[in-house]
């Protein structure tokens, strides 16, 4: 069973709450003691998911919550926005597929790094990113 | 307007990143790097990042493009100091740096950078007597 033993939300709004937003997720992780390796690789995750907020969708909000779950302790981000949406999400998916012109790893870069990653998007409506970071993980 | 500074050190230009870079301030240092470069005809730069801890998707190509704005210009680009986490992270990022190399410290970097104008050197030209890397100009 999952529990949630601490939330805090998050509005991302300009590209100075990117820098604000990842300390913020660096005091939570913290917190449970998750090691530097596992920090950076969810900051980084986190970052890049945020940055996709801000770019396609210009904002939204972030959830941040201390789960356990047995005997496991971790961190889960949701990130909700309300923007386009996005039509392909298996292509969006794809390493180097970027419609920003840019590297195109954020999506699947931040999989990578993280314990459980799941993406759900409507077109005109929005998209909600969910990641766990087990502190072992 | 905030700026990263950009130190010369013989014919090397070293550049400290300590703040966590936005789009503006990345943008700044890249036009300003390739006029110190054309200013001072450096041959190589030196980009500290011992201060950084976390390195995402965007300021990968941010040094990615510094890097090949300074090859077009003749010069070499070496990443130092990255931290280990940082390092670790960016492989499961997925991200490479093409054309960029890295070493441990400054004092590495430049060892590295004075060997690898020195084997262009020869390869380009016969060898000259004097071969003193640190002359200005
Ligand atoms: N929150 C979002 N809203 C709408 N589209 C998005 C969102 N996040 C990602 N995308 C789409 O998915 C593509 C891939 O994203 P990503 O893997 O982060 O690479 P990049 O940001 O470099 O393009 C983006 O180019 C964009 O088309
Ligand atoms: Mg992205």
């Amino acid at each position: 069973m999952l529990v949630v033993l601490n939330k805090d939300a998050f509005q991302i709004q300009r590209e100075q709450d990117v820098i604000l937003f990842r300390n913020r997720v660096k005091e939570f992780a913290v917190r449970i003691g998750m090691g530097v390796v596992n920090q950076t690789k969810l900051i980084t995750a986190a970052s890049e998911l945020v940055r996709n907020m801000l770019r396609y969708a210009s904002g939204g909000e972030v959830l941040i919550e201390v789960i356990t779950r047995g005997r496991e302790n971790g961190i889960r981000l949701t990130f909700k926005d309300q923007g386009p949406g996005i039509p392909d999400i298996k292509l969006a998916m794809q390493d180097g597929y970027s419609t920003g012109r840019s590297l195109g790893l954020g999506l699947p870069g931040t999989k990578r790094l993280v314990s459980e990653f799941d993406i759900k998007s409507t077109v005109g409506v929005g998209t909600t990113v969910t990641i766990v970071k087990w502190k072992n993980g | 307007m905030e700026r990263i500074p950009i130190l010369r050190m013989g014919s090397f230009l070293l550049v400290t990143i300590q703040v966590d870079l936005y789009d503006r301030l990345a943008l700044t240092l890249e036009s300003d790097l390739v006029q110190a470069i054309s200013k001072t005809g450096a041959q190589g730069v030196l980009i500290d990042i011992s201060a950084v801890s976390i390195v995402d998707s965007f300021m990968g190509r941010i040094i990615g493009n510094i890097a090949s704005m300074a090859r077009l210009l003749d010069a070499y680009t070496v990443v130092v100091g990255m931290q280990p986490a940082v390092a670790i992270t960016l492989i499961e990022l997925g991200l490479t740096l093409p054309g960029v190399q890295t070493a441990l410290n400054v004092e590495k970097g430049m060892q590295l950078l004075q060997s690898r104008i020195q084997v262009t050197a020869s390869v380009e030209e016969a060898p000259n007597e004097d071969d003193d890397a640190g002359s200005p100009e």
